[in-house]
């Protein structure tokens, strides 16, 4: 009876894996959806010859490698980012509703652009370009460095983590509204846009520097996985199992915070993603972390896929800012999957 | 020294005292101790520094290693803790739940974790709750699940912290005979109980602990008196010796019939 009880384990395993496959390959899908779409349509065919560095008019070529890649890719590599982060953020501080923001990590992002775009403060010898997307992911970091400090200087439990981040997104919320306040009407535009969340602008070094961080933590998280896993159980519980969980949430914070400062400096404000991401994974394959967190990974580049298509074709010759479309497909996907989840 | 060895164990909560240099006589392997005393007595703040999982002062020595000193990975194969509340939110199934017991701090590789972890649940007798998620079992069905995480690394010392609280008859027998057997292969036992009766028939000795203290301790009819249990529980008592020596306790409280 235990072999045949095991056995079904290994195929629920093998299932799961076969899911996460799934969702890689409609997260691919996804991402030529998003090459093919725009004012110029593509056809399937021209969009992988011109992929693949075949013949194809030239035109064709910049469309693809030039305009669209840079913000396909950056969709895909920031939903992977965000989900991921919230994903582990959920587990590490016990809360089903954390998020990758949840500790003021893009209220400073935004307070950080704020700086570099009303005030024109930069960074000494970063490029004009640069000095947005730099200045957020600096004040991010510092969020991160902060919370770490007061983390640790209060042993570092869930509620203190959460307290202290949510003090942290009043504090930078209110100095963000002090520079709105003295910002030109420009600016504030500007500004407004900024923290809608946009991919208009990605350009190949952003996407470049989001790989590194995803690549450069995914080992690290997927490593965890056991960890985290077990960290579901309680915290006594995965302390006995031989989990140290206080350098377990500090290096995952670390992570998580690295993750969405780097996201959140590229294309600004992308809510949703994090929070659902994670909830729609775990509806799908469980909170075994070993699949739960590619499977979460996969789901938020796949939506981020999607809302980025969208916000070109919703509107007809308007780009919507994603950060609003991933809130408007994001939640009756999520809601349906929830009303499915209680009716099981 | 074969045995676990507590001695001036004291545990703060801010500025409250609630362990004061708490001594436990040597606990030998083959032993089922249980701990017994009032609410707040102290008992679970115990069981959680033995196990290293509360900051504390003192000493406890593992067949005369010092706990606090060893690994947190060597120390999770010799100690299985099983905690006196669950989460109930995790929607791991059970199996699983035990595999990441044996997995999470790498005590053992993929290989033969699953069958291990399975064979535990068999031998618990809830092999056929393998593959319910936790958020979908009784109180008492997660608390067998807990014994099975607590026990599945083969640990040399087992600290359980009321594990049969939330069981049926049959399963608080199956539970006990288990931690007797787990003993009797050369384990360091030690529970949690106020079922003074079970206490009385499956301890080998019995702890009673009092405001932070080792109030008296020895084997269950020595500690099992009415004098000792007015002095610490404020209830009167009967102590009955029925066939075979085994110990009963009744009591007289106002509400008792007759
Ligand atoms: N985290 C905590 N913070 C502050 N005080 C605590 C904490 N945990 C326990 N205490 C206090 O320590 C004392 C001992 O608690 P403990 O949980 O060890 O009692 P216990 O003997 O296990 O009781 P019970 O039989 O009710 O489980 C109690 O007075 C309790 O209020
Ligand atoms: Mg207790």
């Amino acid at each position: 009876m235990s072999d045949a009880t095991l056995s079904r384990y290994h195929r629920q395993g093998r299932r799961n894996s076969a899911l996460v496959g799934v969702l890689a390959l409609a997260a691919l899908a996804a991402l030529l959806l998003d090459l093919m779409t725009g004012p110029a349509g593509l056809a399937l065919a021209d969009t992988l010859k011109a992929l693949a560095g075949g013949e194809v008019a030239r035109g064709t070529s910049v469309i693809v490698w030039d305009v669209r890649l840079p913000v396909a890719a950056m969709a895909l590599l920031v939903g992977a980012a965000l989900a991921l982060a919230g994903a582990e953020m959920q587990t590490v501080l016990e809360n089903p509703l954390a998020e990758p923001f949840t500790l003021g990590v893009s209220a400073s992002a935004a307070l950080g652009a704020a700086v570099a775009i009303v005030l024109g403060l930069s960074l000494p010898g970063l490029p004009a370009v640069w000095s947005v997307s730099g200045n957020a992911f600096l004040f991010a970091l510092g969020a991160l460095g902060l919370l770490q400090l007061l983390g640790r200087i209060r042993g570092g439990g869930p509620e203190v983590l959460i307290l202290f981040g949510v003090a942290l997104n009043f504090t930078a919320a209110a100095l963000l509204s002090l520079v709105q306040f003295v910002a030109s009407a420009d600016a504030l535009q500007q500004l407004v846009f900024w923290t809608m969340g946009s991919l208009a602008s990605a350009q190949w070094p952003g996407v470049m520097l989001i790989a590194v961080v995803l690549a450069g933590s995914v080992p690290f998280s997927f490593r965890a996985a056991w960890k985290l896993t077990a960290l579901r159980l309680g915290e006594d519980q995965a302390r006995s199992f031989g989990v140290d969980v206080t350098g377990l949430r500090r290096w995952t914070l670390f992570r998580v915070s690295l993750l969405s400062a780097a996201a959140v400096s590229m294309v600004g404000v992308i809510g949703f993603v994090g929070l659902a991401g994670p909830h729609i994974a775990r509806m799908l394959v469980g909170e075994n972390h070993r699949v739960f967190l590619p499977a979460s990974l996969l789901t938020g580049a796949l939506v981020m896929s999607l809302a980025s298509t969208l916000s070109k074709t919703l509107v007809p010759g308007v780009l919507l800012p994603v950060g609003l479309v991933t809130s408007l497909i994001g939640l009756p996907i999520f809601f349906a999957l929830i009303l499915r989840g209680r009716r099981r | 020294m074969q045995g676990l060895l507590a001695q001036g164990i004291s545990v703060r909560y801010g500025a409250r005292s609630v362990l004061a240099g708490l001594d436990l006589p040597l606990l030998r392997p083959g032993e089922v101790t249980v701990l017994a005393g009032p609410n707040a007595a102290g008992k679970s703040t115990l069981l959680r520094a033995i196990a290293q999982l509360q900051p504390h002062g003192g000493k406890v020595l593992l067949d005369g290693r010092d706990l606090a000193h060893v690994p947190m990975r060597d120390r999770a194969r010799l100690v299985g803790f099983m905690p006196q509340s669950l989460p109930a939110g995790s929607s791991l199934v059970a199996l699983e739940s035990v595999i990441a017991a044996l997995r999470a701090g790498d005590t053992l590789g993929a290989r033969g974790a699953d069958a291990t972890a399975m064979a535990v649940l068999d031998k618990l007798g809830i092999g056929a709750l393998a593959l319910e998620p936790l958020s979908a079992l009784s109180g008492g069905q997660r608390q067998m699940v807990s014994l099975a995480q607590a026990i599945v690394r083969d640990p040399r010392l087992l600290l359980l912290d009321e594990p049969t609280s939330a069981l049926d008859l049959a399963r608080q027998v199956r539970l006990l005979s288990e931690l007797r057997r787990l003993a009797a292969e050369g384990r360091i036992v030690v529970a949690v109980l106020h079922d003074l009766a079970l206490a009385a028939q499956w301890a080998d000795r019995i702890v009673l602990m009092h405001g932070g203290h080792t109030h008296a301790e020895g084997r269950p009819e020595l500690v099992l008196t009415p004098a000792l249990l007015a002095e610490v529980y404020g209830v009167e008592a009967r102590v009955e010796r029925c066939s075979r020596g085994r110990i009963m306790v009744l009591i007289d409280g106002e509400h008792a019939p007759g």
